[in-house]
């Protein structure tokens, strides 16, 4: 693999390339899942490639090619070559890099149990037998299970001299049981909904979630929802728990910081940010108990933004997002570093695969825990509204005004726990409702979540993010407006 | 736009960069897997060959920032034995690494349990001639793209405004055989252009789409986003609640395009379509006909399904009622009809899916739409969307890039933007005027033929800060 990194690198030197940097990369997938007591998607996928991203004229090309040959690469090379110069037609300045060093080195993320050695036959039967146990329920209309691996190497090199392999295994798996009746729709998911949850690991992971344990409950709770009293219309008391406060991180706070979205190159797709280069060290972004880091180091966890080098070749780092409810922080890359102030990249430049250009991305955006127990927090709250596992989210372009609801929710009532609710929704300002917050749980309820599902980028890139969360309580929150009739 | 026709021109001047392969070389690796397949046993195996040529080129600040350009191949196999199917993908065609991926495939298939209902794969069929492959938008160039965002970013500046945006092109080809006699083959080309014009702390935005390059204007897109950001400024602050709204078709079909998979013989047979017990009835309003029509002039996609069963235009929505669905070979069977080739490749737990719809239009400009309401909105885009409901198909989301006050029968000015809750099935019923029907690209949904829409009582929930 090297050796195409070497020709590609040194095609574009000689086309006239001041910069470029090259990823081959090799991707494996498996997917399975079932449905109903019979299985669904079988399948097994594998891609290998390379793609180069190149500054010439001042100005950036990227190319991409399968074609794994010499004169594959060289044309590939010399391509993206040739898309910079004709980028610098519309060229307003020449791109600037932030200083980086180079890195000669080879990492490979934790996997105790890889999950393509590991046979077919116990990941299938595992599935079926939840699927089984969820529809075993009297009312369950539709039991649905899944499992996801991935195995990705990397190869990366760079004009400057850096050469760096890694290998990253990602797994994940979730359960859905969904109960139809005449007023419609309930289903109850886990360990989290959107195809469960997704770490940095092997098939420890799938073992660690103990799904036949919990198939039955996921199974009883989305019939009972039809009996359930419809989340009411107020303004009240919330508390998240870890998989929801994940997702509302990622929406409310992971975008909004990203470099490029500030400043204007996502307008025309994934949108803008409110958090204007003069907001740094300004804005009053949460209440002093919150504090929010993006951490793609090995220390914080294993988690989907868990890496030993970004895209970009720069060494993963933790960056302080929100420090006492200040707001601290940009997601950031060579070419944007300067623009406020910084010495070097973020470290936070990702691509999907060989073929999409590295951008931006979140690493994992994760809120540090608190010194609340959930037990505890339920305790101390007189009257609220407890909310688990993500049903539908939604944010505007700027990312101020969100709305997300549940698939389920429990009254809580003089410190206790009391009665399920249905359609459980909320909504509100990002900078308001994390004002809010009084209350975040501690390590013990804790947890690094996965997104493997966030879309930037034109042509889309999916990335997989992580997002460590606890249970949090927040005050004075608009709830149910989703399903408010006016 | 109507760019010189420059067929054959690559944008490196190396093949393998700017043009797809001869279709006989896609058809010489499917046989090769088909023989590797027989000489290994294997009774039945189908293979399904992508190969796509893409380059876009993206704006913003009125420059370009970021300009791309691949080209791959995706190979995929599926094999059936004894009731039991897989399907394996690889872009590595060597013989060895294909000969790997049939075993990786049978290995795959042999840990399930035998599922009795698999059917046999089909055998050579005839398919309509669709024509979706335009040399002018394959001769496209990064230059040419480049050129034309120039200009676009050019006219913003002299607008004193700021740009961002896409222009994209590219092509592909599919090819399709079974080890029945099966054969299909598809090639198409597609470009977008896509822009977001900014002024001051506004913004609008226009969009065109097609597999001509011809058929839309950058300049003229541009100078749509341009004027519509203009009056865009100094939005007023409403009270939310519902509103009598004009949906522009961008903004029909992001919202529309959801039911998509309602429409799917097997969603329903799953009893999580928003169709479930209602086909048959009239829950739509009588001005609503849906098809599905993959030969609509307008439309792009291969005149057959995963599974290589011809597609067929399907009369989905008629005056309101649900009358027909769509089904794989497999949900066919099921019920009792036949195929109407609109199946995902095997194996998969979805069925099947219409991918081309058409909502049948009227005859009112959105300008006479707007002559005609006493108070409402103009919407230009939505965003976000997302499910709330999915029995009584309740979206939310929110308006974008130019929400505008109608008081009077005119445009009074621009509105903050609001957060809808709106179920799809209400809305269809609330319709009061269509306009003429047209392709229509959002970023939600697939791109479709819908008209633009007069709407009343549409629910604004609440309102955003811009």
């Amino acid at each position: 693999m090297w050796d195409y990194c070497g020709q590609a690198l040194e095609t574009a030197r000689l086309r006239g390339a001041t910069y470029a940097d090259v990823r081959v990369m090799h991707l494996r997938q498996r997917d399975l899942t079932t449905k109903n007591g019979l299985v669904g998607t079988l399948g097994q996928n594998e891609s290998i490639g390379l793609g180069i991203r190149a500054v010439a004229n001042g100005a950036w090309g990227f190319a991409a090619t399968d074609q794994l040959t010499r004169e594959g690469v060289s044309a590939c090379a010399a391509q993206a070559v040739a898309i910079a110069r004709s980028s610098a037609l519309a060229k307003k300045e020449n791109v600037q890099l932030a200083p980086e060093g180079t890195y000669v080195d080879s990492w490979v993320g934790p996997c105790q149990k890889d999950p393509f050695e590991i046979p077919l036959e116990g990941q299938l039967d595992l599935l079926l037998a939840v699927d089984a146990a969820m529809r075993k329920v009297k009312g369950v209309t539709l039991s649905e299970t899944d499992m996801q691996f991935r195995k990705i190497d990397t190869w990366f090199a760079s004009s400057a001299g850096s050469k760096i392999h890694q290998r990253r295994v990602i797994s994940g798996c979730g359960i859905v049981a969904t109960a139809f009746q005449e007023d419609g729709l309930q289903k109850r998911s886990y360990p989290n909904s959107f195809g469960g949850q997704h770490v940095l690991g092997g098939y420890e992971l799938i073992e660690s979630m103990e799904l036949l344990r919990h198939a039955a409950r996921v199974g009883e709770e989305a019939v009972a929802l039809h009996s359930a009293e419809q989340c009411p219309e107020r303004n009240g008391t919330l508390i998240l728990c870890g998989s929801q406060l994940g997702l509302q991180i990622h929406e409310s706070i992971g975008h909004p910081i990203e470099l490029d979205r500030v400043l204007g190159q996502e307008a025309n797709f994934a949108g803008t940010s409110f958090l204007t280069l003069d907001q740094l060290h300004k804005l009053r972004y949460a209440s002093p108990i919150v504090n929010v880091v993006a951490d793609a180091r090995i220390a914080h966890g294993a988690g989907l933004g868990t890496f030993a080098y970004d895209d970009e070749g720069v060494p993963a780092q933790r960056i302080d997002v929100i420090k006492d409810g200040e707001f601290h922080g940009y997601l950031s890359s060579r070419e944007t570093a300067h623009l406020i102030g910084l010495p070097r990249s973020g470290g936070t430049v990702r691509t999907e695969g060989w073929n999409r250009l590295p951008m931006i991305r979140m690493t994992n955006v994760s809120i540090l825990p608190g010194q609340w127990t959930l037990e505890n927090l339920i305790a101390d709250t007189d009257e609220g509204i407890l909310m688990d596992t993500n049903r539908s989210w939604s944010i505007d372009d700027r990312r101020y005004q969100f709305q997300f609801s549940t698939e389920i929710g429990w009254e809580i009532k003089g410190g206790k726990k009391t009665r399920m609710l249905k359609n459980p929704s909320y909504s509100g300002i990002t900078t308001e409702f994390w004002n809010s917050c009084d209350a975040v749980c501690n390590a013990e309820e804790w947890a690094l979540w996965g997104t493997p599902n966030c879309g930037k980028g034109q042509p889309m890139q999916v990335m997989g993010t992580g997002h460590g969360a606890a249970p949090a309580r927040f005050r004075s929150v608009t709830i149910g407006k989703a399903f408010a009739k006016q | 736009m109507k760019p010189p026709l420059r067929q054959g021109r690559s944008e490196s001047g190396a093949r393998g960069a700017g043009a797809l392969r001869p279709e006989r070389e896609l058809r010489q690796i499917a046989a090769t897997i088909l023989r590797l397949a027989k000489q290994r046993g294997v009774p039945e195996t189908e293979v399904h060959i992508d190969e796509t040529i893409q380059a876009l080129t993206r704006f913003a600040n009125n420059t370009i920032h970021q300009h791309v350009a691949e080209h791959g191949l995706a190979v995929s196999i599926r094999t059936a034995v004894d009731g039991r199917t897989a399907r394996v993908t690889t872009n590595r065609v060597d013989e060895d690494s294909l000969r790997a991926a049939i075993d990786d495939c049978l290995s795959m298939a042999e840990h399930q349990p035998k599922d009795a209902k698999l059917l046999p794969m089909i055998g050579k069929q005839n398919y309509r001639r669709v024509r979706h492959f335009f040399p002018a938008t394959a001769a496209l160039t990064a230059e040419d793209r480049a050129r034309a965002v120039m200009s676009a970013c050019e006219s913003a500046e002299k607008q004193g405004q700021v740009a961002a945006g896409i222009f994209s092109s590219g092509q592909q080809q599919s090819v399709l055989v079974n080890s029945r006699g099966l054969a299909a083959a598809y090639r198409q080309t597609h470009a977008t252009f896509s822009i977001t014009m900014q002024q001051g702390s506004a913004a609008s935005w226009a969009k065109g789409n097609s597999g001509d390059v011809r058929q839309f204007d950058p300049a003229k897109l541009t100078q749509t986003a341009s004027e519509n950001a203009a009056r865009a400024e100094h939005p007023a602050e409403l009270q939310p609640g519902r509103f009598t709204v004009i949906l522009q078709p961008a903004a029909v079909l992001d919202l529309v395009g959801f039911l998509f998979y309602d429409f799917a013989a097997t969603a329903v047979a799953d009893q999580r379509s928003c169709f479930s017990g209602r086909v048959g009835k009239a829950i739509l309003g009588k001005n609503i006909t849906i098809t599905d029509d993959v030969y609509h002039p307008q439309q792009l996609g291969a005149p057959f399904d995963g599974e290589g069963v011809p597609r067929q235009k399907v009369a989905l929505v008629e005056r309101g009622v649900v009358q027909r669905l769509v089904y794989s070979r497999r949900s066919a069977k099921h019920d009792g009809t036949r195929p109407t080739g609109h199946g995902f490749p095997l194996p998969n737990e979805y069925g099947e899916a219409p991918m081309n719809l058409v909502i049948d239009g009227g005859q009112k400009p959105v300008e006479e739409m707007v002559a005609s309401t006493e108070r409402g909105l103009l919407v230009t885009r939505l965003w976000y969307i997302r499910e709330v409901d999915p029995y009584e198909k309740i979206m939310t989301g929110m308006t974008r890039d130019g929400l505008y006050l109608i008081e009077k029968g005119k445009i009074a000015g621009a509105a903050k933007n609001f957060r809808f809750n709106q179920s799809i099935l209400e809305m269809l019923r609330n319709v009061e005027e269509l306009g003429p029907a047209c392709r229509a690209t959002g970023e939600e949904a697939f791109e479709m033929v819908v008209p633009p829409m007069k709407i009343r009582e549409f629910h604004f929930s609440e309102a955003t800060k811009f």
